[in-house]
C-alpha cells in the first residue's frame, strides 16, 4: 500500500514539477521589416502566441521532445522550423516571404477611376450620380464634376483633357454605344439616354486606358450593367417632366430576372411654368421602353439581354442672325433601338470568357426652316446666306458589333487577356436644300485584335504591357497600338503610376463619303499619377501629355476630309480629394484641373486653343445625409475660366482668341427617404444655378448682317433657361425573394 | 489484483487528463474571452482558440471561438480595417462550418460579419450585406428554432434600421423580448456551447423602452 501512495504521489508529482520550456524569438519579413501580430504555434499543440508591436514573441511550453514550429501571417508563406524542447530556451528567429495575394498586391488602374463594391476609392456608383446636384441623375454631367471632363454646356459628349467628344466611348458591357446621347440641338446640350441605375459599376478613364479599347483618341467610360437585382420590384416614377412605370421580377434561388420599363417624357407642362429662351414651338416629347432578361448560368456564368428603344420629337425657333425679323425653325424627331447581349463565363483552370454583341440603330429626320415673324415658310430671298439656312437632313446609322475576350490566369494574380472584335458601321444620309438632294454613304468594316498581360513582378510592382491592332475596311489600312501601365506602391494605401500608349481612331465618317483615302489618327499618352486611398478618403494628382500626332483636316465648309495632317497637343495637371469620413454622414470632394493645349484640325487656319478646353476649372461637390429622417442635401459649385469662342470678325492670326466670361453654376438639390404606405419612395428636388449667375458658352455670328462698326453682330449661346428645376417622386413596391425562399424551403 | 487495478486506475486517469488536455484549453480561453478588455487581448484569445482547433483537427467549438472572437477584436478596434478582419472571421468560419454544417451558432456568426462589413460603406452596401444578413439569421431559425441568439442579433440590427425601411425601436423590442423568452429556456448541449448574450438583449431591450 506504502508503494502504491509513493508511485502515485511520485505521478502527481511529475505532473506538477514538469519542466516549462520558453520559446522565444522574433519574425521579420525578407527585407527584415518587423512583422507585428504574426501567429506562431507549436505544431500539433496549443501553444503559440503572436508578435508584438517590436516583432518579437515569448511563450512557455510543457512540452518536450522534438516539434515544428510555425510562424504565419496573412500575405506571407508559412515557415516551420524544427525545435527540440528540453530544458534550454530556444530562440528561433523567422523570416517570411510575402504570398502575392489579391489583398494586398497593388491595383493596376492605368490612371482610371474606378467604382465597383470590390475595388476601394469607389467615386461614381449610382448613388453618387442620382444625388449630385446640378446632374440632375445624368452620367455625363456628374462625370464633370470629376477632373479631365472640361463643361461645355452648349453641346452633348465627354469633353476630355482638351479632346473633342468624338474623342471619347462610352461603352456598355464592353459593347461601344453609338448614340449614348440624345440627338444634338443646336446650342443645348442634350443629356444621356441610360439611367444610373442601369449600371453597377463605372470605370471612367481620362486617358492611357487599356489595349481591350481602342478607336478613342482621348477616354474611355466603360460601364457594367447591373446582374441579378435583389429583390423583385414595381416602380413609379413621377414628375412633371416625365412618368414612368417599370417591374422587375426576379426569379426563385435568384437564378435569373427580367423586366420592363416605360418613360414618357414631355416638357410642355415644365416649360409653361418655367419660361424659355428659345420658342418650343414643339415640347421635347420622348417615348422610352427597355426590357431586360438576365439568367446566372452553371459554374458562376452570367447572361443578359438588355433592348432599349426611344422615340422623340421636338421643334425650336430662334431670332435668325442673318436678317432681322427672320426666324430659323429647327425640328427634329428621333427613332433610337439598342441592344445588348454578354454573356460571361468561368471555363475552369483559371479561365474567364466574356463576350458581347449589339445592335443599334438610330435614325434622325431634320429639317431647318427659315420662317417670317409671323411663324410661316419665307419665300425663298435669293441671298444665299439665308436661303441655305433652309435644309433637310435625314440620318440612318446602323451598327453591328460582336466582342470576345478571355482571360486566363496563372500564378497568384499574374494574367493574360486576348480577344478580338469586329465592328459594322452603316451609315446613310440624305441632305435636301434649295440646290437639290445629296445622298451619302459611308460603311466601316472594322476588326481589331489585342493582348495585354498583368503582371506582378513583387506585390508592390506591376507591369501591364499591352499591344492592339486594328483594320478598317472604310480606310482600308491597318495599324498597331502599343500601351504600357506601371504601378508601383509606396506605401499600404498609395501608389504611383506611369502610363504609355499609342492611340489610334478612324476619322469622323461623316467627313470621309466622298474620300476616304486616309490613315488612322493618332495620340500618344504619357501620364504620371501619384493617388492615396484610405478607407473614407481619395487623392489623386495626375500629370498629362497628350501628343495629337495626327488629327483631321477638312475643307472650310467642314464638310469633306482633306488629310491627317492636323496636330495639337494637350498638357495639364489634375487634382482630386474625396472625404467621406471626417465629418460625420458628409460626403465631399473637390476638383481642380489644369489644362492647356493647342490643335491644328478640321478647318482651323492656324494652331489654337479649342472651343471645348478652358484653362482652369474645377468642382466641389458637397452631400450630407442624416440616416434617421433619411434625408440628404447636396450641392455643387461647378466653375471654370473662359472658353475660346469663334469671331468671324477676326483675321486668321486672331482665330479662337476671344475667350467667353468665366462660367459659375452653383446647384441643390435634396432627397429624401420617406415610407409611403407600403412603397419605399424617394422625393428629389432639385435647382440648378441657384444664384442665377449669367452663363455665356460662345456667340453665334450673323454671316451677312454687319453693326454700325463694320463688325458681323452676334448673339450670345446661353443655356435655354437661366435656372432649372426638378422634382420628382420615385416608388417602389419590393417583394424580398429571401423571405420567399426560406418559407418554401421550410 | 491489487496492481492490476493499480495500473486501472493509472490509466485512466491518464486517459482523463489527455480529455480534459482539450477541456483545460477551453475553459482556460473561455476565461480569457471574458477577461479581454482591449481588441489586442481579444486577437490574442482568438489565435489561442485557433491553435487549439488546428491541434484537435476534429471540434468545430474552437474554431467557432477563434471567429467570434476574431470579430469581436474587429468591433473593438475603431481603427481595424474591417474588410481584412472579415476575411479571417470568414476563413475560420468555414472551418467551423466544414466541422459541423448547418449549425445556427455559426449561422450567427455570419450575420455578424456580414454586419461588421455593411458598416464600412453603409450607403452602398446595405442592400447587398443587409440581405446576406437577413439570410444567415433566416437560416440559424430554421436550424434551430428554440436558439435565443439569432433573436438578439436580428434585434440588435433592426435598431439601427430605419423605421421607413422597417426596422426601428417597436420592431427591435419585439425580437429581444422573444431572445428573452428563449434564453429562460435554453440550455446549451454542453459546458463549452456558445451560452453568451442574456445580458446584452438586457440591455438592448432598454435601449428600445
Amino acid at each position: 500500500m506504502k508503494q502504491a501512495i509513493i508511485i502515485v504521489l511520485m505521478f502527481l508529482c511529475t505532473y506538477c514539477l514538469t519542466a516549462q520550456v520558453h520559446v522565444t524569438g522574433s519574425v521579420r519579413d525578407n527585407r527584415g521589416r518587423i512583422l507585428a501580430g504574426a501567429s506562431i504555434t507549436l505544431k500539433g499543440t496549443y501553444d503559440g502566441a503572436n508578435t508584438d508591436s517590436t516583432g518579437r514573441f515569448v511563450f512557455k511550453t510543457t512540452e518536450q521532445g522534438s516539434f515544428m514550429l510555425v510562424a504565419g501571417n496573412i500575405g506571407y508563406k508559412s515557415v516551420a522550423f524544427p525545435v527540440i524542447l528540453a530544458r534550454d530556451t530556444v530562440r528561433v528567429n523567422f523570416s517570411l516571404k510575402e504570398e502575392i495575394s489579391e489583398l494586398k498586391a497593388v491595383v493596376i488602374t492605368a490612371g482610371a477611376f474606378v467604382a465597383s463594391d470590390k475595388k476601394k476609392g469607389t467615386v461614381l456608383k449610382p448613388l453618387d450620380i442620382v444625388t449630385t446636384a446640378g446632374a440632375v441623375a445624368d452620367i455625363a454631367a456628374t462625370l464633370q464634376t470629376l477632373p479631365g471632363a472640361q463643361r461645355v454646356g452648349e453641346q452633348e459628349g465627354l469633353f476630355i483633357r482638351g479632346g473633342s467628344a468624338e474623342e471619347a466611348k462610352i461603352m456598355i458591357d464592353g459593347a461601344v454605344v453609338n448614340n449614348f446621347f440624345y440627338s444634338a440641338v443646336p446650342g443645348i446640350a442634350q443629356r444621356g439616354r441610360f439611367s444610373p441605375f442601369l449600371f453597377s459599376g463605372t470605370v471612367f478613364s481620362t486617358g492611357g486606358y487599356s489595349a481591350i479599347y481602342g478607336q478613342a483618341l482621348s477616354s474611355v467610360l466603360s460601364l457594367e450593367s447591373i446582374d441579378i437585382p435583389e429583390r423583385s420590384e414595381v416602380q413609379v416614377g413621377l414628375s412633371p417632366l416625365f412618368g414612368s412605370v417599370g417591374f422587375q421580377e426576379v426569379t426563385k434561388h435568384k437564378k435569373s430576372s427580367y423586366g420592363f420599363s416605360y418613360n414618357w417624357t414631355n416638357l410642355s407642362l415644365y416649360q409653361q411654368l418655367v419660361p424659355q429662351a428659345p420658342d418650343y414651338f414643339k415640347a421635347p416629347d420622348f417615348h422610352t421602353a427597355d426590357a431586360n432578361f438576365r439568367f446566372k448560368t452553371k459554374g458562376n456564368g452570367m447572361f443578359k439581354i438588355y433592348a432599349y428603344f426611344n422615340a422623340g420629337s421636338l421643334g425650336i425657333r430662334n431670332p435668325s442672325l442673318d436678317s432681322i425679323g427672320l426666324k430659323n425653325a429647327f425640328n427634329l424627331s428621333n427613332k433610337n433601338f439598342f441592344t445588348n447581349i454578354s454573356f460571361r463565363q468561368s471555363l475552369g483552370n483559371g479561365w474567364k470568357l466574356n463576350t458581347v454583341a449589339s445592335i443599334s440603330y438610330n435614325k434622325d429626320q431634320i429639317r431647318n426652316e427659315v420662317q417670317n415673324a409671323d411663324n410661316q415658310t419665307n419665300p425663298v430671298t435669293h441671298i444665299p446666306e439665308i436661303d441655305y439656312n433652309s435644309f433637310q437632313l435625314n440620318n440612318r446609322q446602323w451598327m453591328l458589333q460582336a466582342r470576345a475576350v478571355a482571360d486566363k490566369r496563372f500564378g497568384a494574380m499574374n494574367t493574360l487577356r486576348f480577344g478580338a472584335e469586329v465592328w459594322n458601321n452603316s451609315d446613310s444620309s440624305r441632305y435636301n436644300n434649295q440646290d437639290g438632294a445629296f445622298p451619302a454613304a459611308v460603311n466601316d468594316f472594322y476588326t481589331a485584335a489585342f493582348a495585354e498581360a498583368d503582371l506582378y513582378i513583387t506585390n508592390d510592382l506591376a507591369f501591364r504591357p499591352g499591344l492592339r491592332t486594328e483594320h478598317s475596311g472604310l480606310l482600308n489600312k491597318w495599324n498597331l497600338a502599343p500601351r504600357a501601365a506601371l504601378s508601383y506602391k509606396l506605401g499600404q494605401n498609395s501608389q504611383v503610376t506611369a502610363d504609355y500608349g499609342i492611340f489610334r481612331q478612324t476619322p469622323d465618317r461623316r467627313f470621309l463619303a466622298n474620300n476616304a483615302n486616309f490613315d488612322f489618327l493618332r495620340a500618344d499618352h504619357y501620364i504620371l499619377t501619384y493617388q492615396h486611398i484610405a478607407a473614407g478618403y481619395t487623392f489623386r494628382i495626375q500629370a498629362f501629355y497628350k501628343d495629337y500626332r495626327s488629327l483631321l483636316k477638312t475643307d472650310d465648309a467642314v464638310r469633306n476630309a482633306t488629310g491627317t495632317n492636323g496636330n495639337g497637343y494637350a498638357k495639364g495637371l489634375e487634382l482630386f480629394w474625396r472625404d467621406k469620413k471626417t465629418f460625420k454622414g458628409f460626403d465631399y470632394w473637390i476638383s481642380y484641373s489644369y489644362l492647356d493645349t493647342k490643335r491644328n484640325y478640321n478647318n482651323y487656319p492656324v494652331a489654337a486653343m479649342p472651343t471645348f478646353a478652358a484653362t482652369h476649372s474645377g468642382s466641389v461637390v458637397l452631400k450630407k445625409f442624416w440616416v434617421k429622417q433619411m434625408f440628404g442635401m447636396n450641392w455643387s459649385w461647378n466653375w471654370s475660366t473662359g472658353r475660346p469662342y469663334y469671331n468671324p470678325n477676326l483675321s486668321a492670326a486672331g482665330f479662337l482668341s476671344n475667350r467667353t466670361i468665366a462660367y459659375s453654376s452653383n446647384n441643390f438639390s435634396l432627397n429624401w427617404l420617406p415610407k409611403i404606405g407600403k412603397a419605399n419612395s424617394v422625393v428629389v428636388v432639385g435647382i440648378n444655378n441657384v444664384f442665377n449667375e449669367l452663363q455665356i458658352f460662345g456667340y453665334n455670328y450673323s454671316s451677312r448682317v454687319k453693326d454700325g462698326n463694320g463688325q458681323l453682330i452676334n448673339a450670345a449661346v446661353v443655356p435655354p433657361a437661366p435656372r432649372t428645376f426638378f422634382v420628382g417622386l420615385f416608388l417602389s413596391w419590393g417583394v424580398d425573394r429571401t423571405q420567399q425562399q426560406i418559407n418554401s424551403n421550410l | 489484483m491489487k496492481k492490476l487495478f493499480f495500473i486501472a486506475v493509472m490509466l485512466v486517469t491518464g486517459f482523463a487528463n489527455a480529455q480534459s488536455r482539450y477541456d483545460g484549453a477551453m475553459e482556460k480561453g473561455l476565461a480569457q474571452l471574458k477577461e479581454a478588455k482591449t481588441p489586442a487581448e481579444m486577437l490574442t484569445v482568438s489565435a489561442f482558440f485557433e491553435r487549439v482547433a488546428d491541434a484537435e483537427k476534429d471540434k468545430w467549438l474552437p474554431f467557432y471561438y477563434a471567429a467570434r472572437t476574431n470579430i469581436l477584436g474587429g468591433w473593438m478596434d475603431p481603427k481595424a480595417d474591417k474588410d481584412k478582419s472579415a476575411e479571417k472571421s470568414k476563413e475560420l468560419i468555414a472551418k467551423a462550418e466544414a466541422l459541423e454544417p448547418n449549425n445556427a451558432e455559426i449561422y450567427c456568426l455570419k450575420q455578424q460579419v456580414a454586419v461588421q462589413q455593411l458598416t464600412v460603406d453603409a450607403m452602398s452596401r446595405w442592400q447587398t450585406y443587409g440581405a446576406v444578413a437577413a439570410e444567415a439569421i433566416a437560416k440559424a431559425k430554421a436550424a434551430d428554432p428554440e436558439n435565443p441568439r439569432p433573436y438578439l442579433l436580428e434585434g440588435q440590427y433592426q435598431l439601427n434600421v430605419p423605421e421607413a425601411f422597417g426596422g426601428g425601436k417597436a420592431v427591435a423590442k419585439k425580437l429581444l423580448e422573444r431572445s428573452l423568452t428563449l434564453f429562460n429556456n435554453y440550455k446549451p448541449a454542453s459546458p463549452f456551447h456558445p451560452d453568451w448574450g442574456k445580458e446584452l438583449a438586457e440591455k438592448t431591450l432598454a435601449a428600445c423602452q
